[in-house]
């Protein structure tokens, strides 16, 4: 398979210490969809094993402890380790720079050191497996976790808390970036969306992470030197564990939802040939959702015995989140409208998550009413609303960004049927999953139980059913993806005829992004006539 | 690359300086965010048991405390005229203010070692040795948790920053600031941020509702 003789960023260097030690933002983009599809793996073998101990209402496949270590294992890969990265470590790194015409991060080895302190909290959590796991769930809540518990949780929340470096580096990096990287030419309102919805999500990453990460460190002195911050019996208050936890932990949705968002409307706007509708709303909605985001935290602690105020409040500003999210959402369907729409792999996944974002955002509004939620709090109703929302948004706008930048990637295609067939698998996966679940928590099955009554089987047997078509759609992609280093077609800087700065400069880029300095001298999606 | 002033995703060393002021800024936003969860848990605990909180006060040495206050906003002094010193471009002057600047920091560090070990003496390190007559024994821990905290991350943070300080002293003695003393700025930045949360960690501990 013999090939461009051109250096581009790939074969600019060999051996493993031109990956290790790379400043490249796009090596460093690889080195993170490597290494986060490993966890995605980890994770998503966790849930498989959950899924199949819930096949049967007995607890008959595993003890009640080993089932508490399974899903706390499931929620702290897939939630620190898979879906905070993903967007914006992989797409976010390769593309940021380039879309904003620049040679590479503002902090070249910042960003470096924030994927080696990434695996080294991932280390921290294989430690913390190997010697018997945890199983406070991703919550930590106290007391358990500072007085109870007794498994690994003083090893997996250093694990926790060094990722969340990671984390700040990045957004930190990012913010840095966008504000003085840009082009000459590139205002702040000629940015395509995605940086746009990554600046949102970095100011999130910036302010939130600190929080937790000052959370977690107080369990772990509590258990390790006996401190007792949240001790109720030393008159401490283990509710404000949970204040200071979801503080950052909510506003933590919108680190993956918003760069989901940013990649949507890359999509919608290429796929439909047409400038995004309202640009400077949904520029501003992520502004919007980031600032909403950080007040809303209480709407997790209805049932926590917070003061009835404090929940009125509380549920009035998570129902303002909903106005944009939901500009979003009606902004991309008017792109949509009279847009010249081609039903390529990428927007199949578009589709799919605006179907799955709707979904997940609607029953979130079911969950900020006060009343319904003290019915189906800390049931399957829940655990259906945030996996539509961090699976079925999250994965779907993430897997249809790989596929769409994948030839900038590696300057091959995939093959499109099987794109398109592993979308469609992955949707109807999905939505069988989840879309029982919804039922059987509102039917008042209880989350984080490994046995439940005889008239819920039924619904978890279609659960485990569409967990393992999901498994198989995920799986798929992996495969033909690697296929496709080799064997696909060669894609020329352009396939999509896309606009963009990533699309005006070869596949792969080279090492330096652009020859010299780009300048802007037109809108985002400025489609035009040219192509209608 | 040392040819250049800039490094190469830069395009002007202008704009070199102005992403790294900005990322030294954003850090210390992030800082803010950290400590301001132990104040959030202060605050609430302090509303709840003000007596307890009283009477933990009075058991911290307000001498010791206030030298300390003094030793840091010396060292601030002094990292200030560092910084000018490298605008300067003054190597030796320079070097001699690191050098200050770290001795108050070791100061500060040592004094606070003793004010622990007199903790640790009087069996008011929270955990299975606390010991202490009077009715708010469990809330005077929660004092102690936060005493601890709170001045054990600032310590961490002063640790940090002294490692920073002998760095530039090495960069100073190679001339590395000749050019650009972006680094010195930054660290300062840095050294004046870990002295203004003792500003506000010194009275909320010791002096506050304090009867002398």
């Amino acid at each position: 398979m013999t090939r461009l003789q051109r250096k581009h960023y790939i074969n600019n260097g060999y051996g493993a210490l031109s990956w290790f030690l790379t400043l490249d933002h796009k090596r460093i983009a690889l080195l993170y969809l490597i290494t986060a599809t490993l966890f995605f793996a980890l994770g998503g073998a966790f849930a498989i094993a959950i899924r199949l101990e819930l096949l049967t209402p007995a607890g008959d496949m595993v003890q009640s402890e080993t089932y508490n270590k399974m899903f706390t294992m499931h929620g702290i890969i897939m939630v620190f380790f898979f879906l905070i990265p993903a967007i914006p470590a992989v797409l976010g790194n390769f593309l940021l720079p380039i879309m904003i015409g620049a040679r590479d991060m503002a902090f070249p080895k910042l960003n470096l050191a924030s994927w080696y302190i990434y695996m080294l909290g991932g280390l921290f959590t294989f430690v913390a497996m190997a010697l018997g796991g945890v199983d406070t769930g991703w919550t930590f809540y106290t007391p358990y976790s500072s007085t109870y518990a007794n498994s690994q949780v003083i090893i997996t929340a250093l694990g926790v808390f060094i990722t969340g470096f990671s984390s700040i580096l990045t957004g930190l990096n990012f913010l840095v970036t966008i504000h003085t990287m840009r082009a000459p030419g590139m205002s702040w309102f000629r940015l395509p969306l995605f940086v746009w919805a990554h600046y949102a999500a970095s100011l999130i990453m910036v302010l939130g992470t600190p929080v937790v990460s000052i959370t977690i460190i107080l369990v772990a002195l509590e258990r390790l030197f006996h401190l007792g911050i949240f001790d109720p019996a030393l008159g401490g208050d283990p509710i404000l564990f949970q204040h200071l936890f979801w503080f950052y932990s909510h506003p933590a949705v919108y680190i993956m939802i918003l760069p989901a968002m940013g990649v949507m409307s890359e999509l919608i706007a290429t796929f439909s040939r047409k400038r995004i509708f309202g640009y400077s709303f949904v520029a501003s909605s992520s502004l919007a959702i980031a600032v909403l985001g950080f007040l809303v935290w209480g709407h997790h602690m209805f049932v926590s015995g917070q003061s009835m105020y404090a929940g009125l409040v509380f549920s009035i500003l998570s129902f303002l989140v909903a106005i944009p999210s939901a500009i979003k959402v009606f902004n991309w369907l008017a792109t949509l409208f009279r847009g010249s729409i081609s039903l390529q792999t990428p927007m199949i996944y578009a589709f799919g998550f605006i179907g799955l974002f709707t979904i997940g955002g609607l029953t979130g509004l079911f969950l900020a009413c006060l009343a319904v939620d003290v019915h189906v709090h800390d049931t399957y109703f829940i655990v259906a609303h945030f996996h539509y929302i961090m699976v079925g948004g999250v994965i779907m706008a993430y897997l249809g960004g790989i596929h769409y930048w994948w030839p900038k990637i590696t300057g091959r295609m995939y093959p499109e049927w099987w794109g398109k067939f592993s979308a469609v698998v992955i949707f109807i996966g999905f939505n069988l999953t989840f879309l029982p679940q919804f039922v059987v928590g509102y039917l008042g099955m209880p989350r984080r139980y490994h046995f439940y009554p005889e008239e819920f089987q039924i619904l978890n047997v279609l659960s485990t059913a569409g967990a393992s078509i999901l498994g198989i759609g995920y799986m798929i992609p992996l495969f033909y993806l690697v296929w496709s280093l080799r064997y696909g077609k060669v894609a020329g800087p352009n396939p999509w005829n896309a606009k963009g700065l990533e699309w005006t400069i070869p596949s792969p880029p080279p090492t330096e992004n652009f020859d010299g300095t780009p300048e802007v001298t037109e809108e985002a999606y400025n489609y035009g006539t040219n192509h209608a | 690359m040392s040819t250049h002033t800039h490094a190469h995703q830069f395009d002007t060393p202008q704009q070199q300086h102005q992403a790294t002021r900005l990322g030294m800024w954003a850090f210390l936003i992030t800082e803010v965010m950290l400590f301001s969860g132990m104040f959030v848990a202060y605050i609430l605990y302090r509303t709840w048991y003000p007596e307890a909180f009283i009477e933990g006060s009075s058991h911290l040495d307000v001498m010791l405390g206030t030298i300390n206050t003094l030793v840091l906003i010396s060292s601030s002094f002094t990292m200030v005229l560092a910084v000018h010193a490298a605008a300067e471009g003054k190597k030796q002057a320079i070097q001699k203010n690191l050098v200050l600047t770290l001795v108050l920091g070791l100061v500060f560090l040592g004094i606070k070692a003793v004010e622990y070990s007199h903790k640790f003496h009087d069996h008011l390190v929270p955990g299975p040795n606390f010991a202490h007559e009077g009715i708010h024994g469990g809330h005077l821990q929660l004092f102690y948790s936060l005493y601890f905290a709170m001045t054990g991350t600032h310590a961490f943070h002063m640790i940090i920053g002294m490692g920073l300080l002998v760095y530039l002293f090495i960069r100073a003695g190679k001339g590395a600031f000749n050019k650009d003393h972006t680094a010195v700025e930054l660290v300062g930045l840095y050294w004046h941020f870990v002295d203004l949360v003792w500003i506000f960690l010194f009275p909320l501990l010791y002096l506050l509702g304090r009867h002398l």
